[in-house]
């Protein structure tokens, strides 16, 4: 008998999107503008993260009806956000027929405590970590994805470095340990031991690990890449740019070429002006985003 | 592997594991001295867009002419197809099969499913179905060599071309990549 919703086909869904880059798009226009310029993919949502973070208020699940739209524009899968903790807004995407949900720090936590328990869904789930710590702990509540949270509507690449350099730093340190370490190292990561295990034993996380948060340009795709991610998500970056159609293509060249320098100058000249961006050293620490989640 | 996009890290550990040494392929002078090539499970709209921007249409064209094994799995297999619904980019257009893209609907849809393959000895085999597409009709030379318990055509092969709409390098379970390694060894048996 054919089985439905298993580990398998939730996690194979994000090994497909591997060396792709999935876009923000808040219309079945932008849908479809991201989709013919190469996205493996789209996330739909009501704003864009830097509008959520200009507009300030509380940020939730887009209008269904605007999902529906999006689905019904494009052929490519199509992901969208439901507020940390917010178990209802995930039971309501996945009844829409979304493809893949990202329980999100870019919209207002909903819970201060705990996560959405991602294993009772049909449908998969990605989450964001700042640390390895962060993304065993999401794979253990079920999410099949990872990314990056960055700084997600900054423009400012610097936090997604930070954060994979930090995942792949304690992969690395995980591999120098003897078995008999990896109690305390689960222990000071507060994740499960058995996650610890299979990380040493693969070198890598246990799902498909994406960048997200502050990529705005060919070359931030291609250096998040160089660092280790399996592939990239843009917010703001596309259709913050002066030339949308334009950007989201070379971003998506770059991503496939991100070891080729000569083709990531190729497709970053006369691209027009990037997204203008804020600094995320300029902004007070409760206007970061990267800092919610547990 | 065509490393434009999509799980080929998942075919190189497999072939690797089994002894052979793999490449992955972003530039069409890349594929001169291949004996094989796969094209990997992914997004075939991306891909499809992938193969026209970095001229690799006429070049794959090629390579699936002059008889050296080639192996679809999912997107790789509607590339192969001459004949695919709602794809807005040509593919490869080589094998003689008509595909429907996402037939079994939407992600909460994808499922695993245990087959029986046309060359593959032993249990059933345990295959992985991702927004997969499936092969409405095939036509000589090209013949069916897997379907589901319902009939509906998941797997195919025509001389040297072979298409799965599932994903064996998500498996622990290498026969079908060793049933591709054995085309090699039969080329030109045209069947």
């Amino acid at each position: 008998m054919p089985q439905t919703g298993t580990w398998a086909v939730k996690v194979g869904l994000a090994q497909m999107l591997k060396g792709g880059v999935i876009m923000d798009v808040v219309t079945p226009e932008h849908a479809r503008i991201a989709e013919e310029a190469g996205a493996c993919a789209v996330m739909a949502l009501e704003r864009v993260p830097a509008d959520i973070r200009r507009d300030g208020g509380v940020a939730r699940m887009s209008d269904p009806s605007m999902i529906r739209g999006i689905i019904a524009a494009v052929t490519i899968p199509v992901m969208a956000k439901a507020r940390i903790g917010h178990f209802v807004e995930a039971d309501v995407l996945q009844a829409l027929g979304i493809d893949y949900i990202d329980e999100s720090e870019v919209l207002t936590p909903a819970d201060e405590a705990h996560h959405i328990d991602k294993h009772g869904f049909m449908v998969p789930f990605v989450c964001g970590c700042r640390n390895l710590g962060e993304a065993l702990r999401r794979i253990s509540e079920g999410a099949a994805m990872i990314r990056t949270k960055g700084e997600a509507g900054t423009g400012d690449i610097v936090e997604a470095v930070r954060h994979m350099r930090t995942v792949q730093d304690e992969i690395r340190r995980i591999q120098t340990m003897s078995e008999d370490e990896l109690y305390t190292c689960a222990k000071e990561l507060g994740a499960p031991v058995e996650l610890v295990k299979q990380v040493k034993r693969e070198g890598r996380l246990p799902v498909v690990n994406f960048a997200a948060g502050g990529i705005a340009t060919p070359s931030d795709a291609a250096l998040m890449m160089r660092l280790g991610a399996d592939g990239v998500f843009v917010g703001s970056g596309i259709f913050k740019s002066d030339n949308p159609a334009k950007f989201a293509k070379a971003i998506v060249e770059a991503t496939t070429h991100y070891m080729d320098a000569e083709v990531i100058a190729r497709v970053s000249t006369d691209l027009g002006a990037a997204m203008r961006g804020i600094s995320v050293s300029s902004l007070p620490e409760k206007e970061l985003l990267a800092t919610r989640g547990w | 592997m065509l490393a434009l996009q999509g799980d080929f890290r998942e075919h190189r550990e497999m072939l690797e594991e089994m002894g052979h040494a793999t490449f992955e392929i972003r530039k069409p002078s890349q594929l001169e001295g291949l004996d094989a090539l796969i094209i990997p499970g992914g997004e075939s709209t991306t891909i499809a867009r992938l193969i026209l921007s970095n001229g690799f249409q006429a070049p794959l064209r090629a390579f699936c002419a002059s008889g050296r094994p080639t192996w679809g799995t999912c997107a790789g297999a509607i590339l192969l197809a001459r004949h695919v619904d709602r794809l807005d980019r040509p593919g490869i257009e080589t094998m003689n099969i008509s595909v429907q893209r996402n037939a079994f609907g939407r992600q909460v849809d994808s499922f695993e499913a245990d087959l029986e393959v046309d060359g593959v000895d032993g249990p059933p085999f345990r295959a992985v179905f991702i927004r997969a597409p499936l092969i409405l009709s095939v036509s000589y030379p090209a013949r069916a060599i897997s379907t589901l318990a319902d009939g509906t055509i998941v797997a195919a092969r025509q001389g040297n071309l072979l298409a799965t709409s599932f994903h064996p390098e998500l498996t622990h379970d290498n026969r079908l990549h060793a049933l591709f390694l054995t085309i090699g060894d039969t080329r030109g048996g045209g069947k």
